[in-house]
C-alpha cells in the first residue's frame, strides 16, 4: 500500500471511530437527560433512574467510553502503521 | 530529585516518589491526629495543615527550577500519562469544585447535576478532536496552534484575547477561594489571606513554569481527593449509611423526596431577612425537568460546560507535556478516571448531609427539633458566628421549619465532618484540599496567561529575535504581573465564585472551539475564516452576556448568563464555515500540515524549541 493510501485509510477509520464515540457521547449527554422525568419512574437500585443517570449513570459510561476509545484508536494507528515507535 | 527530568531516574522513580509523599501526608495527618487527642487547639492543627501542605509546594516548586524554554513551557514533553492525568485533574478540580459543587446539589438538586454531567463528558471531545493531535502539532500553547495553523499574526493575537479574558475570569475566582480558605485557617484578613494565596501560588510556578506547576499539581492531587474521600467515607460509616457510601445512597435520595413533602418543602416561602448568600431549601431534590424548558436549561447548561472543557487552554496545554501522541490520549482516560472520583461522590456527600439536615430520626436531624436545642449544637453556633447559616424563627413558634434554616452552600463540604461529630483534624484535612483545589487551578490558569502573552504575543508577534533567557525573563515578569492583578480584582470581592467559573467556560467555547476543531478535522478551514470565527463568536457570546447580565435584557428561552455560549458558538461555526467557504482555501504547506498532525508517527511539526 502506498503512504497516501494509507493515510487515507488510517484516516476514515479514525473518523468513523470517532463518529462511533460521539454518539455515545451524544447520547448520555444530552438524549438521557432530556427524558429524565420519564426515567425518574424507573427505580435503579433505589434510585430514580433519571437522577442516577446524572449523577453516576452518564459518568461510568464517560470513564468507561473513553478507555475503549483510546485502545481502539491505538490499534488504527497500529494496524496502518502509523504508531509511535517505542 | 526534581532537576533530572528528561527521560532519567527521576521519571522512573516517580511512582516511589509520590508514594513515600502519600506515606508521608498520611503520617502528618496521624501526627495532628495525635496532636488533637494531646490537647492542641483547633486552630493550631488548621493553621498546622495549611502551612505544611503550602511548604511541600514551594519546595517542589524550587526544586523544579528551570532555565530551558522546553521544560519551562511543557515540561520537557516528559510528563507519563498517569501523572499528567492526576495533574490534569488538580489543574482542573477547582476550590469551585472542591467546596462549592456538593453544597450547589444541595440546594439545586437534579438541575444543579448538570454541571456535574457537563465537567465529565468533556473529556470525551478533549480525546477524540483535540489533544493528540496538538500534541503532534507540537506548539507550547494554543495560541501557537492557531497561528501556526492559520497563519499570520491576527489569528494567533485573537486567540491570546480570548483565552487572556476565559482564563483571567477563572483565576480571580481560584485567588479569591485560596484568599477564603487561608484567612479562615490562618486567621487573618481576607485581603491580606488574598495574597498570602499568590504568593504560595507563584512560588510554585514563578521558577520552574509548566515542570514546576506540573509536579506540584501532582501533589496537590494526592492531597486534595484524600480530603475529599476521607471525610465522606468516614462520615458514611459513622453513620451507618454503608461502606462504600456512593453505590448505595439511592435509598437516601428516596427517603428525602418523603421527608421534603413531610417538611412542606415548596408550600412554604423562605421567611424574610435572611443575610447575603444564605439560602434556605426550596427545591425539590429529584426535580426531574417536567416541562420542556427545564430540560433544554439542562442539556444547554451541559453543553457549555462541555464544550468550554474542550477549548479551556489551561487544560488543553497539561496534554502537551507528555512524551508522546498516545501517551496524550491516554492521558485524558486518566484525567477523567481522576476526575471522575471526585465528581461521583460529590452527590453522595449532599445526599447524605440533606439526610442528616432533614430526618428527624437521626440524632444529628435539626428541621422540625426546637430551636433552642438546636441553637445549643456546636457547629450551628460557629458557622452562624461567621455568616455562613441563619436560623429565623419566621411564625415565632419556638420549632425550626424547613423555609426558616439558611446557610451558604459551601458548608455542605466544609462543616460535614462537624456535623457528623468527626474530630476536627478531618476538618483540617479539608481546609487543606479545599486550598490544594484552588491553588493548582490558579497556577494551571495563571501559567496558561502569562505563557500566551511571553511566547505568542511577545516572542512570536513583538520580538521574536529574543533570546532564551531574555523569553523566560518577561514570562516570569508577566506571570508575576498577571498574577498581582488577579488577587487584586478578587480582593474587590466582585463576583460570586460560580457564576464566574461558568462564564469562562462560556467564553472559551464562544471563541476558540471551533477554530481549533475545524483547524484540525476541516483542511479547507482558511485564516480568513478563522478570524471571523473566533472574534465573531467571541463578540457575540461577550454582547448576549452583557445584555442579559447588566443591561437587564430578558433572556431568551430560557438562555441565562450561565450558558451564553450557546449563542456565541453558533456565530462562530457558522462564519467561520461560511468566511472560509467564500475565500481561498489555505495553501498546499498548510495541508500538509494538517494531514501531518493526523498521524501519531513522525516529528512534530513545530520544532522541540521554537
Amino acid at each position: 500500500m502506498s503512504d497516501d493510501s494509507k493515510r487515507a485509510e488510517h484516516w476514515r477509520r479514525t473518523k468513523s471511530l470517532m463518529f462511533v464515540t460521539l454518539t455515545i457521547w451524544f447520547i448520555f449527554s444530552f438524549v438521557i437527560h432530556w427524558f429524565a422525568d420519564a426515567l425518574n419512574s424507573i427505580t435503579f437500585a433505589g434510585w430514580p433512574l433519571g437522577f442516577y443517570m446524572a449523577a453516576q449513570g452518564s459518568e461510568i459510561v464517560f470513564v468507561v467510553t473513553l478507555f475503549w476509545f483510546a485502545r481502539a484508536q491505538h490499534k488504527i494507528d497500529s494496524e496502518c502503521g502509523f504508531a509511535e515507535e517505542e | 530529585m526534581f532537576k533530572k527530568y528528561a527521560g532519567g531516574a527521576f521519571i522512573e522513580n516517580l511512582p516511589k516518589i509520590y508514594g513515600m509523599y502519600t506515606g508521608g501526608f498520611l503520617v502528618f495527618v496521624l501526627l495532628m491526629a495525635i496532636l488533637e487527642q494531646m490537647g492542641v487547639g483547633a486552630d493550631t492543627i488548621g493553621i498546622l495543615f495549611v502551612a505544611f501542605t503550602i511548604a511541600i509546594y514551594a519546595g517542589i516548586g524550587v526544586l523544579s527550577r528551570t532555565m530551558a524554554v522546553d521544560a519551562y513551557y511543557v515540561a520537557g514533553r516528559s510528563v507519563p500519562a498517569v501523572f499528567n492525568g492526576m495533574a490534569t485533574a488538580a489543574d482542573w478540580m477547582s476550590g469551585a469544585s472542591f467546596v462549592a459543587m456538593a453544597g450547589g446539589i444541595y440546594f439545586g438538586g437534579h438541575g444543579y447535576l448538570a454541571f456535574v454531567v457537563g465537567w465529565t463528558g468533556g473529556y470525551i471531545l478533549v480525546a477524540t478532536l483535540m489533544a493528540p493531535y496538538l500534541r503532534k502539532f507540537g506548539c507550547y500553547t494554543v495560541p501557537d496552534f492557531i497561528g501556526t495553523r492559520y497563519g499570520g499574526n491576527l489569528p494567533r493575537f485573537l486567540g491570546v484575547i480570548v483565552l487572556a479574558v476565559a482564563s483571567f475570569t477563572y483565576v480571580t475566582a481560584q485567588i479569591n477561594a485560596t484568599g477564603t480558605i487561608a484567612a479562615r485557617a490562618l486567621q487573618i484578613p481576607f485581603e491580606v489571606g488574598v495574597w498570602f494565596g499568590l504568593l504560595g501560588i507563584l512560588l510554585c510556578s514563578m521558577l520552574g513554569g509548566m515542570r514546576a506547576v506540573t509536579w506540584t499539581q501532582v501533589a496537590q492531587y494526592i492531597v486534595l481527593i484524600i480530603a475529599y474521600l476521607v471525610p465522606v467515607f468516614w462520615m458514611s460509616n459513622k453513620q451507618g449509611f454503608g461502606l462504600i457510601p456512593q453505590f448505595v445512597y439511592g435509598d437516601a435520595v428516596q427517603r428525602i423526596t418523603e421527608l421534603e413533602v413531610l417538611h412542606g418543602l415548596g408550600t412554604l416561602d423562605p421567611v424574610e431577612g435572611a443575610k447575603g448568600g444564605l439560602r434556605a431549601l426550596s427545591v425539590p431534590f429529584v426535580d426531574a425537568h417536567t416541562d420542556a424548558l427545564a430540560a433544554w436549561k439542562f442539556v444547554t447548561l451541559v453543553a457549555c460546560m462541555m464544550l468550554g472543557t474542550a477549548s479551556l487552554p489551561h487544560i488543553l496545554m497539561r496534554y502537551f507535556t507528555t512524551p508522546s501522541v498516545k501517551a496524550a490520549r491516554q492521558s485524558v482516560c486518566w484525567s477523567l478516571l481522576f476526575i471522575f472520583l471526585l465528581y461521583f461522590t460529590a452527590p453522595a456527600l449532599a445526599t447524605f448531609t440533606k439526610l442528616q439536615v432533614l430526618d428527624p430520626n437521626l440524632a444529628t436531624g435539626i428541621i422540625g427539633k426546637p430551636i433552642e436545642t438546636v441553637m445549643a449544637l456546636e457547629w450551628i453556633q460557629k458557622w452562624a458566628a461567621v455568616d455562613f447559616l441563619q436560623i429565623i424563627d419566621g411564625n415565632a413558634d419556638g420549632i425550626l421549619q424547613l423555609n426558616e434554616f439558611f446557610m451558604r452552600g459551601d458548608i455542605v463540604v466544609l462543616a460535614t465532618p462537624e456535623i457528623a461529630g468527626l474530630p476536627y483534624v478531618i476538618s483540617g484535612l479539608v481546609a487543606a484540599g479545599g486550598m490544594a483545589a484552588a491553588m493548582s487551578t490558579a497556577d494551571g490558569l495563571l501559567l496558561a496567561i502569562a505563557n500566551a502573552l511571553s511566547h505568542d504575543l511577545y516572542y512570536k508577534i513583538i520580538d521574536p529575535e529574543a533570546e532564551t533567557k531574555k523569553r523566560l525573563l518577561v514570562a516570569r515578569v508577566l506571570l508575576l504581573g498577571i498574577g498581582a492583578a488577579g488577587a487584586f480584582v478578587a480582593s474587590l470581592k466582585l463576583t460570586s465564585i460560580l457564576g464566574a467559573v461558568a462564564w469562562a467556560f462560556d467564553f472559551a467555547c464562544s471563541g476558540l472551539f471551533f477554530p481549533i476543531v475545524l483547524g484540525i478535522w476541516w483542511k479547507r478551514a482558511n485564516r480568513q475564516g478563522a478570524i471571523a470565527g473566533m472574534a465573531g463568536g467571541f463578540i457575540a457570546g461577550t454582547w448576549y452576556l452583557y445584555m442579559v447580565r447588566f443591561a437587564g435584557m430578558d433572556p431568551w428561552i430560557g438562555i441565562d448568563h450561565l450558558r451564553f455560549g450557546i449563542i456565541g458558538m453558533p456565530v462562530s461555526l457558522v462564519l467561520m464555515v461560511v468566511v472560509s467557504l467564500m475565500t481561498a482555501p489555505p495553501d498546499e504547506e498548510t495541508q500538509k500540515m494538517v494531514d501531518e498532525i493526523r498521524v501519531p508517527r513522525g516529528e512534530t511539526v513545530l520544532g522541540a524549541s521554537h
